[in-house]
C-alpha cells in the first residue's frame, strides 16, 4: 500500500520564512511536493477562516511560519497568528478533528534549514495522524 | 404595659445594662432534630440568645424557623436569621409572621453568602430586598403595622430586630457609616463578623462611640475562638473581609502540639474581657462554629455565667 | 450593545446533524461588534460545518448571508425567497434574532449558534463586561453614575455587604465590589452623603418581574 502523503498549507512570513527559504533553496534543501507555500506580508493578518479554508478544500494539515516572538518585522503580528491558530485548534477539536493538524512555528531569514526541516516535520506529524476525511 | 418592642429575653436582659452573651447554632443538614437538640443543651443556660443560622454559606439545611421552634422547645431563645437570598419580599414578610406567630422575639437581617459558595451554585438567587431594606422592613411591620405596600397587618409581629455588620471589609472608611445606615433604618442591635484584630475593631468603637451610636443601638462584637492554626490561615486567606493578624498567628503556632485549642479560647477570653471593659460595647455574640459543647466551659471561664434571669 | 458568545461547534453539529442544507445567517448589529455573529463568522462556522462533515464522510451544502440587522422585519424579509431551500437555519444573532426568523419563517427550522450573555461594553480588545441589567428604571445617578443592579452579585442598593475584600467581591477575586467603587467615587467627589440615605425596595415591574415587556411610541407608528 502506498505511504500516505498529507497535504499540507503553509502560510510564510514573507520578512523571515520566505527569505529562510531562499535560502534553503540555495543550498539545496528542497521543500517536499507535499506542501504548499503562501507567501504574506505579515502573519498577523492572517485570519481564522484562512486558516480554516485549506481544511474545508480538502488539506491534511496547515502551518504558520512567521517571525521569533522577540524579532516580528511588525512587532505582534506572530503573536497574533500564535492566538488564532490557538482558537483554530479549539475549533478543531470541538468538531473531533486533531487539533496538532495546525501549528505554529518561530523562524528567522537565515535559519534556510529549520524551514525545511519544519516542512518535514509537519508531513511526518500528519502522516502520524492520518488522513482527515473518514 | 410592655415598654419592650419585642419583650425577648435578649432585649430584656440588654434593656437591664447586663453585659450580653449570645451563641449561634446551625442547623442540621438533613431532619436530624437530635443532634440538633444536642447543640441546643450544650447553650441552654449558657447564654442570653442564640443565632439559628439560615442555610449559612448557602448550604441547604434545616430552616431556620423550623430549627428555631425546636431550640425553643429545648429552652432556649433563638435569634432567628433571614436571608435576602432566597426569599422575596412576599416570602421575607410572610415568613416574619410565622415566627412570631410561633414565639420566636428575635431577627437578623441578612443579605446571605452567594450562592456561588455553596452546595447549590446553579440556583438563581433573589434579592429583591436588600439586608438593609429588609431591617426597614421588619420595623415597618412592627411599629406602623403595616407591609411593605402600606397595607394594614392584623397584629402586628414584634421582633427585636438584629442587623449585621463587618468592621473589617473594606472600604474601611465606610463601615461605620454602612452601620449608622442599619441603626438609622431599624437595628435594635448588631452582632459583627469575628473580630480578630482588636486594634482596628477598637478605632471602628470609638469611630461609632462618636457618632453616638452605641446610644441608639446595642453592639455586640463577633467572638470565635480558633481551634487550630489551620482554622486561622483559612480564615485569614479564604473568608471575605476576614481580618487575622500575623501576631495571632503567631501565638497560635507558637502554642506548641496540642493546645492551639487552649491557646486560642484564651484569646477569645481575654477579648471578651477587653470588650467588657470597652465603651458602647453591650455584650459579646459567641460563634463557636461546631464547638457547641466547649461553650459551657468558655462561658464559665469568661465570668458570663449565670445568666442573668430578668 | 448586545454581548455574545459561540456556541461549541460540536453542539451545533449535534443540532443539525441530520440536515444537508443549511444556511446561517448573520447579523451586522451588535455581534457583528462584538465578533461572534458578522459576515467573517458566518463565514467561519459555514467552513467549520463543511469541515466537520467531511471528516464523517458525509456532505453538507452551507450557504451564507448576513443580513443588516435580524431584530427587524424589513430585513430578516430578504430571505423569503430563499428560506423553503434549507433543511436549517443557523442565526448567529442574539436570543432575539433566531425568534425573528423563526416567527416569519413558521415553517423553518431556526438554530440559536450562539449564546446570548449581557448587555455590556468593551473594556479592551477581547474583553467585555456587564453594564446593565435593563432594569426599566434607571438609577446610577445615586450611585455615582455606575450601576449595582447590574455589577453586585447581590444587586444590593444599600451596600457593600460584609463580603468585600480589598475591592473584590466575595464570588470571585476576579470580580470587582462594584460598591467599593461606588463608595470611592462618591468620597473622592465628596458626595458620601448621598449614599447615606436609606435606598427603599425598588419596584422591579419594569424588569422582567413585570413579565415580558413591550414599548409602544405612538409617535412613530404608521
Amino acid at each position: 500500500m502506498d505511504e500516505f502523503t498529507p497535504r499540507i498549507v503553509a502560510f510564510c512570513c514573507s520578512n523571515c520564512a520566505a527569505a529562510a527559504a531562499t535560502i534553503a533553496d540555495g543550498l539545496q534543501h528542497v521543500l517536499p511536493e507535499n506542501v504548499k507555500i503562501i507567501q504574506v506580508p505579515c502573519t498577523g493578518r492572517i485570519e481564522v477562516l484562512h486558516l480554516l479554508k485549506p481544511f474545508e478544500e480538502g488539506a491534511d494539515g496547515v502551518y504558520v511560519a512567521g517571525c521569533q516572538e522577540d524579532s516580528c518585522r511588525y512587532t505582534s503580528g506572530i503573536s497574533k497568528a500564535a492566538r488564532r491558530v490557538a482558537h483554530v485548534q479549539k475549533i478543531l477539536e470541538e468538531i473531533a478533528i486533531e487539533p496538532e493538524r495546525i501549528a505554529v512555528f518561530n523562524v528567522s531569514a537565515g535559519m534556510g534549514h529549520a524551514f525545511t526541516e519544519i516542512a518535514r516535520e509537519m508531513t511526518r506529524k500528519v502522516r502520524e495522524i492520518g488522513p482527515i476525511q473518514a | 404595659m410592655s415598654e419592650f418592642k419585642s419583650g425577648s429575653n435578649l432585649e430584656k436582659v440588654l434593656r437591664a445594662g447586663h453585659f450580653a452573651f449570645t451563641g449561634e447554632c446551625g442547623p442540621p443538614t438533613g431532619a436530624n432534630v437530635e443532634a440538633l437538640k444536642k447543640k441546643a443543651a450544650y447553650l441552654k443556660g449558657m447564654v442570653d440568645a442564640v443565632n439559628i443560622t439560615d442555610n449559612q454559606t448557602a448550604v441547604v439545611r434545616m430552616p431556620s424557623w423550623a430549627a428555631s421552634l425546636i431550640v425553643m422547645q429545648e429552652g432556649v431563645e433563638p435569634n432567628f436569621q433571614m436571608v435576602c437570598r432566597d426569599r422575596n419580599r412576599l416570602a421575607a414578610q410572610s415568613d416574619v409572621l410565622g415566627i412570631y406567630a410561633h414565639g420566636i422575639r428575635n431577627m437578623l437581617c441578612l443579605s446571605g453568602d452567594h450562592q456561588k459558595f455553596g452546595n447549590h451554585p446553579d440556583a438563581k438567587n433573589v434579592y429583591d430586598i436588600d439586608s438593609m431594606q429588609l431591617i426597614h422592613t421588619v420595623k415597618t411591620m412592627r411599629d406602623e403595622g403595616k407591609f411593605l405596600n402600606g397595607q394594614d397587618i392584623d397584629v402586628p409581629p414584634k421582633i427585636f430586630i438584629g442587623a449585621a455588620s463587618n468592621p473589617f471589609a473594606e472600604p474601611f472608611e465606610y463601615r461605620v457609616h454602612r452601620l449608622a445606615k442599619k441603626i438609622a433604618a431599624g437595628a435594635d442591635f448588631v452582632q459583627t463578623q469575628c473580630i480578630y484584630n482588636m486594634d482596628r475593631f477598637r478605632e471602628f468603637m470609638k469611630q461609632a462611640v462618636d457618632m453616638g451610636l452605641h446610644e441608639k443601638c446595642y453592639i455586640l462584637p463577633g467572638v470565635t475562638p480558633m481551634k487550630s492554626v489551620g482554622m486561622a490561615l483559612y480564615m485569614s486567606r479564604s473568608v471575605p473581609g476576614m481580618d487575622v493578624p500575623e501576631d495571632l498567628i503567631k501565638r497560635l503556632r507558637g502554642a506548641g502540639k496540642g493546645k492551639v485549642a487552649e491557646e486560642g479560647i484564651r484569646f477569645a477570653l481575654e477579648q471578651i474581657e477587653e470588650f467588657k471593659e470597652m465603651e458602647g460595647v453591650a455584650g459579646v455574640h459567641l460563634m463557636a462554629i461546631e464547638w457547641e459543647h466547649r461553650v459551657p466551659e468558655i462561658a464559665e471561664r469568661a465570668g458570663m455565667l449565670p445568666r442573668p434571669s430578668v | 450593545m448586545i454581548i455574545a458568545e459561540a456556541k461549541p461547534n460540536s453542539e451545533l453539529l449535534e443540532m443539525v446533524s441530520d440536515c444537508s442544507k443549511v444556511l446561517v445567517v448573520g447579523c451586522k448589529g451588535c455581534v457583528t461588534v462584538c465578533n461572534v455573529g458578522g459576515a467573517k463568522e458566518v463565514g467561519v462556522l459555514a467552513a467549520t460545518l463543511k469541515i466537520a462533515r467531511r471528516r464523517q464522510g458525509r456532505t453538507i451544502a452551507v450557504d451564507e448571508v448576513t443580513l443588516e440587522r435580524q431584530c427587524d422585519p424589513e430585513y430578516v424579509d430578504e430571505i423569503k425567497d430563499r428560506i423553503g431551500d434549507y433543511d436549517a437555519v443557523i442565526s448567529i444573532a442574539c436570543g432575539v434574532g433566531p425568534q425573528f426568523l423563526s416567527e416569519r419563517y413558521p415553517s423553518a427550522r431556526v438554530f440559536p449558534g450562539v449564546n446570548t450573555k449581557f448587555m455590556g461594553g468593551a473594556v479592551a480588545h477581547g474583553v467585555w463586561e456587564e453594564r446593565c441589567a435593563g432594569c426599566g428604571q434607571c438609577v446610577i445617578h445615586n450611585f455615582g453614575g455606575i450601576c449595582p443592579i447590574a455589577r453586585c452579585s447581590k444587586s444590593l442598593q444599600n451596600g457593600p455587604c460584609g463580603g468585600s475584600d480589598h475591592g473584590k467581591c466575595e464570588i470571585s477575586k476576579d470580580v470587582d465590589c462594584i460598591w467599593d467603587v461606588i463608595v470611592r467615587k462618591m468620597m473622592s467627589q465628596g458626595r458620601l452623603d448621598e449614599l447615606l440615605k436609606f435606598r427603599p425596595p425598588k419596584s422591579w415591574t419594569t424588569s422582567r418581574d413585570g413579565g415580558p415587556r413591550k414599548m409602544i411610541r405612538e409617535e412613530l407608528r404608521i
